[in-house]
Order: structure tokens, then C-alpha cells, then sequence
């Protein structure tokens, strides 16, 4: 194989961008994207579990029978996803209350899944942990930036992250009189701001 | 909570997929054609109420008792891992027509985060055994409702002249914004 360990890394920060190139893993990239911290929170669970189950996976793969694979493979998904949970409730749990359904629902990502099963089972384990990264970080870009888009306009701030005492993060970056454009931050207003930076990426994919 | 409160909340005002995000995945894959659309819903329907239901089972008199509830995740994926082989299986033998017509859809109903996603969200509110049959069930329609139209417009939009960049998944996600709209005005029914 001629491709070395930084292509594989970079690959999943911008050509393989998991949710705006493959359309996959959109639940959470929608439920959670109302602050940029949530997105980031989210984002980095997702590279933990990424990260240990490819590794898991690639270790593991001149062993799994190829019959049984995707349901080990969702074992060993599952169990990371429960590490995660456990880890966010004992370490961060306001944002574990704010993410909600979503951290156990890590383990349907396709996101996930699709690395096992097209990546870290043909691949070795050191070429798995770099696309995991990769894969993740770049998740991780992408649930911020639509983050930072919703959270600006929705509601005029911008989050990073909260601590019990104070906010690290800019409030009313548009001054006091701008009024918050709250149809961002609902429902609808997710799918139509994912859709239309899907068109910007587009765009500038095709010059 | 009355039972026509969680049936009219789960379908119209908390619908799963457009605000509740759950189950997006196939909700663009399989809604270009209105006939992938309609076996999708399908077997969801099928699937989630069973699931739904089994996984309250599990919970209250397995998990809870011995104390397990930090398993949920992986006990719950196994069940509707096995529970959806079991259905294919069952199907297959019993029913061959049904099983046609659903076909590839089945097994991608494991990773489906919907069926999932609803397991958690019942237990999570603390539910009863009939509550949960009727959420589930309010679920799923839901799931199929929105399902179905958003595959009705999407076959107009093949017709209709997209610009370039906007073409395809781009152009289907402002559809289902401007869908997930008409559902956002469900919220002052209950």
C-alpha cells in the first residue's frame, strides 16, 4: 500500500469528510448541533469510540469469522459506546444531561459501523487508529462548524465550553441589537442549514 | 398522560424523524422512489413496535432486578440485532410475499437509529407496558407518515430544474427542513 500514515489521517478531514461526503451518521449531526459545545462533545465521544473500535477491530481481524463479523463488530462498537457513557456521567455530566439519547445512540452511527467493516478489517492496526482520527476529527469539524452557524444566528453566542463557575466563549457577537433568528436553533431550521452548507461544499468542490 | 395524548404527540408533534432527528439515514436513502420509500416504512412499522415493546420487557424484569441498567446499550443493540435476523427468518418461511416485498430493507433496520432510539426514549420517560405499546406504535407511524411524503415530493423535485451545486442530498435536506416546518406547527396541539 502505498498511501502512508498522514494521507490516512488527512483523508477524513476534508476528501472523505464523513457527513457532507458520504451522507452518513446525520442524526446527531442534526440533534445535537444547537451549540457549538454540544457539537464539539459530541464530535470527540464519537473519535473515542471510533478510534478504539477500529483498533479493536483491526486487531482483531484475522480472527472473526467473516460470517459473524458485523455483529461482533457491533459488540465491540457497543461496549466503547458504554465506556464513553460512563466516562461523560462520571467526568462531564451537564453536557452528558445535554447530549442525552444521543451518546447511546453512537452505536447505530453508520459512521462507525462503515470504518469497521470497510476500513479497519482490511487494514493494520496502526493505518486503522490514523483513519479513526482522522474520521473523528473530521466529524468533529463538521458538528462544530454547523454548530457555530446555528448557534450564532439562533442565538447571537458562541460556546465553547462550559464550566460549573463560568462560560469560555463570546456572548452577543453581533451586539445587543441584533435579534437571535430563533427558526436556527428549532427543528427545521437543521435540516435547512446542513442542506445548505452540503451546496457551499459543493460549490467549492467543484472548482 | 392519556393514550390519544402519546398517540397524536408520537405521530404529529414529536415525530421521530423530522424532530426528533432519529432514523435520518434512511429517510434520504430509501426515499428517492416512492416504492423503496413505502417498503422501508414498512418494516419499520414492523420492527419497532416489537422492539419497543421486547426491550420494555427486558428492562423491567431482567435489567433492573440485577441491577444492570448501565448494560442498556449493548442488551438493547443485541435484542434488535437478533430480534431483526429472527423476523427475516420467520418471514421468509411463513409469509414469502411480505418478506419480497420488504427484501433489502430488513437487515438495515439494525442500524437504524430510530427503532434504537425509540427503545431509549421509552424508557427514559418511565412508560408503562401499554404506554409503551402505544408510543412505539405512534413512533412508527410517524416514522412511515413522514416517510412517505417526504418520498412524494422528492419524486416531483427529480422533475423540477436544481441548480448545480444544490442537486440531490443538498436540495432533499431543504425539503425536509421545509417538511419538518409543517410538522413544527403540531406543536400547540397538545
Amino acid at each position: 500500500m502505498a498511501k502512508t500514515f498522514t494521507q490516512e489521517f488527512t483523508k477524513g478531514l476534508w476528501e472523505e469528510i464523513a457527513p457532507f461526503r458520504l451522507v452518513l451518521g446525520l442524526c446527531p449531526v442534526l440533534g445535537v448541533t444547537t451549540t457549538v459545545e454540544n457539537g464539539i462533545g459530541m464530535g470527540l465521544a464519537t473519535t473515542f469510540v471510533l478510534v478504539f473500535s477500529n483498533l479493536l477491530v483491526a486487531s482483531l481481524r484475522n480472527i472473526i469469522p467473516s460470517k459473524v463479523r458485523i455483529a461482533c463488530y457491533i459488540i465491540i462498537i457497543a461496549t466503547f459506546v458504554v465506556v464513553t457513557e460512563l466516562l461523560m456521567q462520571a467526568f462531564t455530566y451537564p453536557l452528558f444531561l445535554k447530549l442525552g439519547v444521543f451518546i447511546p445512540l453512537i452505536v447505530v452511527n453508520c459512521i462507525v459501523l462503515g470504518r469497521a467493516e470497510a476500513f479497519a478489517s482490511k487494514n493494520s492496526i496502526s493505518f486503522s487508529i490514523a483513519d479513526g482520527l482522522g474520521i473523528g476529527i473530521g466529524f468533529t469539524l463538521s458538528l462544530a462548524a454547523l454548530g457555530a452557524v446555528r448557534e450564532l444566528l439562533g442565538a447571537n453566542n458562541l460556546t465553547l465550553w462550559t464550566t460549573p463557575t463560568s462560560v469560555i466563549g463570546l456572548q452577543e457577537v453581533f451586539g445587543a441589537s441584533f435579534e437571535p433568528f430563533a427558526f436556527m436553533v428549532q427543528a427545521p431550521g437543521a435540516f435547512v442549514c446542513l442542506g445548505l452548507m452540503l451546496c457551499g461544499m459543493n460549490l467549492l468542490g467543484s472548482k | 398522560m392519556g393514550y390519544m395524548e402519546i398517540l397524536i404527540g408520537g405521530i404529529f408533534v414529536n415525530n421521530i424523524l423530522l424532530a426528533q432527528f432519529l432514523g435520518n439515514c434512511p429517510f434520504l436513502g430509501t426515499s428517492k422512489k416512492m416504492e423503496t420509500a413505502v417498503g422501508m416504512a414498512m418494516a419499520v412499522v414492523f420492527v419497532l413496535v416489537l422492539a419497543g415493546v421486547i426491550t420494555w420487557v427486558l428492562y423491567a424484569f431482567f435489567l433492573v432486578p440485577y441491577k444492570l441498567i448501565y448494560m442498556r446499550t449493548i442488551a438493547f443493540i443485541l435484542v434488535i440485532a437478533s430480534l431483526v435476523q429472527f423476523v427475516e427468518m420467520f418471514l421468509k418461511k411463513s409469509i414469502p410475499a411480505l418478506y419480497a416485498g420488504l427484501g433489502i430493507f430488513l437487515p438495515l433496520i439494525t442500524t437504524n437509529c430510530a427503532v434504537f432510539g425509540a427503545c431509549i426514549l421509552n424508557i427514559d420517560k418511565e412508560l408503562n407496558f401499554m404506554k409503551t405499546l402505544v408510543q412505539s406504535t405512534a413512533y412508527a407511524v410517524g416514522f412511515g407518515l413522514a416517510l412517505i411524503l417526504f418520498a412524494g415530493v422528492r419524486e416531483r423535485i427529480i422533475l423540477a430544474r436544481v441548480p448545480k451545486p444544490l442537486q440531490d442530498t443538498s436540495i432533499g435536506l431543504v425539503t425536509a427542513g421545509i417538511l419538518s416546518l409543517t410538522f413544527y406547527a403540531f406543536k400547540g396541539m397538545i
